[in-house]
C-alpha cells in the first residue's frame, strides 16, 4: 500500500462498515494467536497433572505404564526414537532433495524439469497414511535383503546388527520418512536455486567455469540458508509424523543399539497406538508427551522461519 | 596450442594459458562405460549368486560412477572429472527419488483397482467381520466429506480475514507476531492439534467423540495454509487498483470486498483447495477425536464417525488379506480424491492466472 | 596475448528464430572494436557468440565459424569452458558474486584453473588486477568486505578486474556503462583505453559518443524490421564510420535520423 492509499484509508476509517470490517479481520488474526496460545496452555495443564502423578522420572524412565496405579512413564525412549528416525530421514533426504532440486533447476531438459517438478508437488500431497500402508506392506518385506547385507559388512559396529526379523525398525521408519519429506524439501530448495541471479551464473560461466563450478561458486553459496531452512521444515514434518511410523514400526519401550532390528517408539506413534487403551491418566500422560513434541517442532520450525526471515532481510538490503 | 604452457616472461605471473581443445573423452565413452558396468554387475551377480536385482543395480551404478570419474580424471583432468561426477550424482538423485514414488503409486493402483467398484463406494462395513471379503467405504467417505466441509466452514473465513488483516491493515508488532505464528502453526504436527481439541473439547468440556471434534482439529491445520496462500495472492493485487477505487470514494472495506478479493479469487481458490487436499488425508487427529465406527453416521455433531484415512488405518491394523484389500482400495480412493482436488486447484490457478498478471 | 578474431558466415538462432544472419568480419588484435546499432539488431547476441555464451540460453545455437587466431571456436573437440577461459566477458549490469569478498571475487576465476596458487602469488595477482582496473586505491583497505557493498561503478571495475585476472586473450564488454552514472562511465572508458594494449577488446554500446571516444574500429549492425534477423552493415575505422560512412543507413543512424 502506498501513502496516498493510506491517507485515503484514514479519511474513510470513521465509517461503521470500515470499523466493523477491520475489527473482524483483526479479530481473526488475534483468534489465530489465541489458538496457538491455547494449544500450549491446555497441553501444559494436562501435562502438569500427568507429570505430578508420575511415579517414574518423566525424562529418563524407560517405561510407559500410564494406566497402571501408580502410573510410571517417561519419554526417554520416545525422544530417542523420534530423534534417531528423524536424523536418519534427514541424512538421506537432504542430500537427495538437493540433488533433485539441482536436477530440476540446472540439469534436466526443460520439459522434463517442468513435468517432474509438477509431479514432485503432487507427491507432496499424498496422505501420510498411504505412505504408511505402502511402507508396511511393500517396503518392510523388501528391506531384509539390504539389512542382511549391511549386517554382513557393518554388523560388528552394533548399530547395523540385524537378526533377520521383519524390518519394522527405526531404520526403515527413517527411510520411509526420508521418502515422505523429499517433496517438501525439494520444492522449497528448487525455488531458492531458481532465485540465484542469472547474471552471477553467467559471470561464472564467462570465467570458464564448468557447470558444477558454476553451481558451487554461485548457486550453493547463494542458497545455503534456503537449504537449511527447507531441511528444517522437512525435519519438522519428520518429527511429528504419526501414521507412517505407527504402521511401520513394531513398537517396544527399549532403546536398541541396532537401528536395523525391530523396536523403539516415537512421540506421535506412541500417542496414536496407545490412545484407544488409555484411561484418563493414560491420556494425560500421552498429552504430556505431545507437549514435548509440540515444543520440539516449535523450536525447529521457529528456527527455520527465523533463518528465512533473516535471509529475506539480507537479500533485501543487498539488492 | 596442443599443450598447456606457462607464459611467465611476458606477463610476469604464472597463469597457464588454456588450450581450446583439451583432451576430452569421446562421445561414446559414457555409453560404453555404462554397458561395461552393467555387464560387470551381471557377471558378479551370477558368479557371486546375488539374488537381489537391487544389488546388481547398485553394483553397476557404483562401478559406472567410479569408472567414469577415474577415466575422466586421467584423460580430462580434475575439473572435468568432478563436473562429470556431479552430473552423475544429480541424475542418480533423480532416479533414486523416482523409484519409491513410482512404486508407491503403482502399488496403490495395482492392489486397489480390483476392489473398487460401485458396491464398495456405496456400502458401509456394518456387520462385516475383518476376515470377510466385501464391505465398503460409504460411511468413511461420508465422514471425510462432512468433516472436511465443517473444517472449511471454520477455517476459511478466519484464514481469509487474517490474510486481509495482514495485507490491508496489519502493521507493527501484532502483524509481525501473527505472521510469525502462522508460519510456526504450519509446522504443528497433526497429532498435537488432535491432542489440543481432545484436552479442551472432550476432556474439559466433556463432549463425546464426534466428527465435529475432528473437524475442529482439521481446521487448525487448515488455517495457516489458507492464510499463507491468500496473503501471497493479495500481495499480488496492484496498489493502483486499490487507489483507483478509494479515489472514487468507495470505502475501504467495500474496496477490499469488491475489488481486491475478486481480483485475487483464482489464487485464493487454489490455495483453499490445496489446503482441503492436505486435511482430507489427515489421520492422526481423527483417531483421537472421531474414534471410528463401522456404521453410517451422518450426524457430525453426535457420535463416532469414520473417515477415509482412518478407514485405511483400521483395515491395515486388522491384518487379514480381505482387510488389506480394502485398505488398498480405500487408499486408492483417497489418493484419487486428493489428486482430483490438487489438479482442480492447479486448473483454477492456470485458468485465472493470465488475468491476474495483466 | 591479444588475439585476432575472424568471423565467417555466422548465423545465430533462438530456437527457430534467427537473431543474426550471415555475419563476416574480423576483429583486430590489441585494439578496441565497438558494435553499434539500434535495439534488437543482435549486437549483444553476436558478442555472446564470440565466447560461446550464446548457447547457454535455452534454444541458442550457432552456424558458421569464429576463428580465434585461426582456431575455430565452434570446431569439433573445442571445449566451450576453455573458450570462455580465453575470451573473457564483462556484462551490462555489474555482477560481482554476492557471497564473496572483493578479494575472492578477483581470485574467483583463478581458483578454477586447476593450478594451486600460493597465498603470496594470489595476493600479487589480485593487487595487480585491481590496480589495472583503477580500483586498488579505493578498496585496498576493505578487501575482505563483500563486493556487493561497492558503488555501481566500482562494482563494474571489480568485474573487469575479475575478468582480467584469468588473463584472457580477448575481453568482450556488453554495454558495460549502461547502468552507470557519467563519472563512473568516464572511469571505465579510461580503463578500456589502458587495457587495449594487452587485450583484444570488443565493446557493445548504445552510446555513439562512447563508441567514437574509445574504439579504433566500429561495426554498425541493423535489422530490416522487427522480427527480422540483425545484419552487419559495415565495419571500418571509427573515424571513417563517424565522418564518412560508405553506407547510407549508417549515416542515417549516426546522424540520428532513426534508431
Amino acid at each position: 500500500m502506498t501513502r496516498t492509499a493510506e491517507r485515503a484509508a484514514e479519511r474513510t476509517a470513521e465509517r461503521p462498515g470500515d470499523r466493523i470490517f477491520s475489527a473482524l479481520s483483526r479479530g481473526s488474526g488475534i483468534a489465530l494467536l489465541v489458538i496457538m496460545a491455547a494449544i500450549a496452555v491446555f497441553l501444559a495443564i494436562r501435562a502438569a497433572i500427568a507429570i505430578s502423578r508420575d511415579e517414574g522420572n518423566f525424562l529418563t524412565t524407560f517405561e510407559w505404564d500410564a494406566n497402571a496405579d501408580p502410573p510410571v512413564f517417561g519419554i526417554a525412549v520416545l525422544l530417542f526414537g523420534t530423534v534417531v528416525s528423524s536424523v536418519i530421514a534427514m541424512a538421506i533426504a537432504v542430500p537427495v532433495a538437493t540433488g533433485i532440486a539441482l536436477f530440476i533447476s540446472h540439469y534436466a531438459p526443460r520439459r522434463v524439469a517442468a513435468t517432474f517438478s509438477y509431479l514432485v508437488d503432487l507427491l507432496a500431497a499424498v496422505p501420510s497414511i498411504i505412505y504408511g500402508l505402502w511402507g508396511a506392506l511393500y517396503l518392510v518385506p523388501r528391506m531384509g535383503g539390504l539389512y542382511d547385507w549391511l549386517d554382513q559388512f557393518f554388523g560388528w559396529t552394533g548399530i547395523f546388527a540385524y537378526d533377520g526379523t521383519p524390518a519394522r525398525s527405526l531404520m526403515t521408519v527413517g527411510i520411509l520418512l526420508a521418502i515422505m519429506i523429499l517433496p517438501i524439501i525439494t520444492s522449497v530448495t528448487r525455488e531458492v536455486f531458481r532465485q540465484t541471479p542469472k547474471s552471477n551464473q553467467e559471470a561464472a560461466l564467462a570465467l570458464g567455469a564448468t557447470r558444477w563450478e558454476v553451481i558451487r561458486m554461485t548457486v550453493l553459496p547463494f542458497s545455503r540458508s534456503g537449504i537449511i531452512s527447507a531441511s528444517m521444515l522437512g525435519l519438522g514434518r519428520a518429527l511429528g509424523e504419526t501414521m507412517a511410523v505407527a504402521t511401520v514400526l513394531s513398537p517396544s519401550f527399549l532403546i536398541n543399539a541396532s537401528l536395523l532390528e525391530s523396536g523403539g517408539a516415537t512421540f506421535a506413534q506412541n500417542i496414536a497406538s496407545q490412545f484407544k487403551e488409555a484411561g484418563s491418566m493414560g491420556r494425560d500422560a500421552l498429552i504430556a508427551s505431545g507437549l514435548v513434541l509440540f515444543l520440539l517442532t516449535l523450536l525447529v520450525n521457529g528456527a527455520a522461519r527465523l533463518i528465512i526471515a533473516r535471509r529475506k532481510e539480507y537479500s533485501g538490503t543487498a539488492a | 596450442m596442443s599443450e598447456q604452457h606457462l607464459d611467465t616472461t611476458e606477463r610476469g605471473t604464472a597463469v597457464p594459458l588454456a588450450t581450446l581443445r583439451p583432451p576430452r573423452l569421446p562421445r561414446w565413452a559414457p555409453g560404453a562405460l555404462l554397458v561395461g558396468s552393467v555387464a560387470f554387475a551381471v557377471v558378479v551377480g551370477v558368479v557371486g549368486r546375488l539374488h537381489s536385482h537391487l544389488q546388481w543395480g547398485l553394483i553397476a551404478a557404483v562401478v559406472f560412477v567410479a569408472a567414469t570419474f577415474g577415466l575422466a580424471w586421467r584423460v580430462e583432468g580434475r575439473r572435468h572429472a568432478v563436473d562429470r561426477l556431479a552430473s552423475l550424482l544429480v541424475w542418480a538423485c533423480f532416479l533414486v527419488a523416482l523409484l519409491p514414488l513410482a512404486s508407491l503409486l503403482y502399488e496403490t493402483v495395482r492392489r486397489g483397482v480390483p476392489h473398487v467398484d460401485w458396491y464398495f463406494l456405496t456400502h458401509s462395513m456394518n456387520g462385516v467381520l475383518s476376515w470377510q471379503a466385501g464391505g465398503g467405504i460409504y460411511h468413511a467417505l461420508l465422514g471425510t466429506v462432512e468433516q472436511v466441509a465443517i473444517a472449511s466452514v471454520i477455517a476459511i473465513p478466519i484464514g481469509l480475514l487474517t490474510a486481509v488483516y495482514l495485507v490491508e491493515y496489519g502493521r507493527g508488532r501484532l502483524a509481525k507476531a501473527i505472521t510469525f505464528f502462522v508460519d510456526v502453526m504450519t509446522g504443528i504436527p497433526s497429532i498435537v492439534a488432535g491432542l489440543f481439541i481432545l484436552s479442551l473439547w472432550i476432556m474439559m468440556l466433556d463432549f463425546g467423540y464426534s466428527g465435529f471434534a475432528g473437524a475442529m482439529a482439521l481446521s487448525i491445520l487448515m488455517m495457516p495454509i489458507v492464510v499463507r496462500s491468500t496473503e501471497e495472492m493479495l500481495k499480488l493485487v496492484p496498489a493502483e487498483l486499490r487507489e483507483a477505487s478509494l479515489a472514487l470514494g468507495v470505502p475501504k472495506w467495500r474496496t477490499i470486498l469488491r475489488v481486491v478479493l475478486p481480483t485475487a479469487i483464482g489464487g485464493i481458490a487454489t490455495g483453499v483447495m490445496l489446503a482441503l487436499a492436505r486435511i482430507a488425508g489427515e489421520t492422526a487427529p481423527i483417531i483421537l477425536l472421531v474414534f471410528g465406527t463401522n456404521m453410517i453416521n451422518g450426524n457430525v455433531f453426535e457420535g463416532a464417525q469414520s473417515s477415509l484415512p482412518l478407514y485405511v488405518y483400521e483395515q491395515w491394523s486388522f491384518g487379514t488379506e480381505a482387510a488389506y484389500d480394502r485398505a488398498w482400495a480405500a487408499a486408492l480412493v483417497l489418493i484419487a480424491f486428493v489428486m482430483i482436488l490438487n489438479l482442480a486447484a492447479r486448473a483454477v490457478a492456470r485458468w485465472k492466472a493470465p488475468k491476474a498478471s495483466r | 596475448m591479444a588475439k585476432r578474431i575472424d568471423v565467417n558466415g555466422l548465423t545465430a538462432y533462438y530456437g527457430t528464430h534467427r537473431a543474426i544472419e550471415d555475419i563476416t568480419m574480423h576483429v583486430e588484435p590489441g585494439a578496441v572494436t565497438a558494435f553499434i546499432g539500434p535495439s534488437g539488431c543482435g549486437k549483444s547476441t553476436f558478442l555472446r557468440t564470440l565466447n560461446r555464451m550464446h548457447e547457454v540460453t535455452p534454444g541458442g545455437r550457432v552456424e558458421g565459424k569464429v576463428l580465434l587466431d585461426n582456431e575455430d571456436l565452434y570446431g569439433p573437440g573445442v571445449d566451450p569452458v576453455s573458450v570462455r577461459r580465453t575470451v573473457g566477458m564483462v556484462f551490462q549490469r555489474p555482477n560481482p558474486f554476492p557471497t564473496m569478498s572483493i578479494y575472492d571475487n578477483v581470485a574467483a576465476g583463478l581458483k578454477l584453473n586447476g593450478t594451486r596458487y600460493k597465498k603470496s602469488e594470489l595476493d600479487d595477482i589480485v593487487e595487480k588486477n585491481l590496480r589495472a582496473a583503477n580500483l586498488w586505491n579505493e578498496v585496498k583497505d576493505r578487501l575482505a568486505r563483500p563486493g556487493a557493498g561497492l558503488s555501481g561503478g566500482q562494482q563494474q571495475r571489480l568485474c573487469i578486474a575479475r575478468a582480467t585476472a584469468v588473463e584472457p586473450d580477448v575481453l568482450l564488454m556488453d554495454e558495460p556503462c549502461s547502468a552507470l552514472d557519467p563519472i563512473s562511465t568516464l572511469a571505465i572508458e579510461d580503463l578500456i583505453d589502458k587495457l587495449k594494449t594487452r587485450y583484444t577488446i570488443v565493446i557493445v554500446t548504445h552510446n555513439m559518443q562512447q563508441a567514437a571516444r574509445v574504439s579504433d574500429r566500429t561495426a554498425f549492425f541493423n535489422l530490416a524490421a522487427i522480427g527480422q534477423p540483425g545484419k552487419l552493415i559495415e565495419i571500418d575505422a571509427t573515424q571513417k564510420i563517424f565522418r564518412n560512412p560508405s553506407v547510407q543507413a549508417t549515416e542515417d543512424y549516426i546522424s540520428g535520423r532513426f534508431g
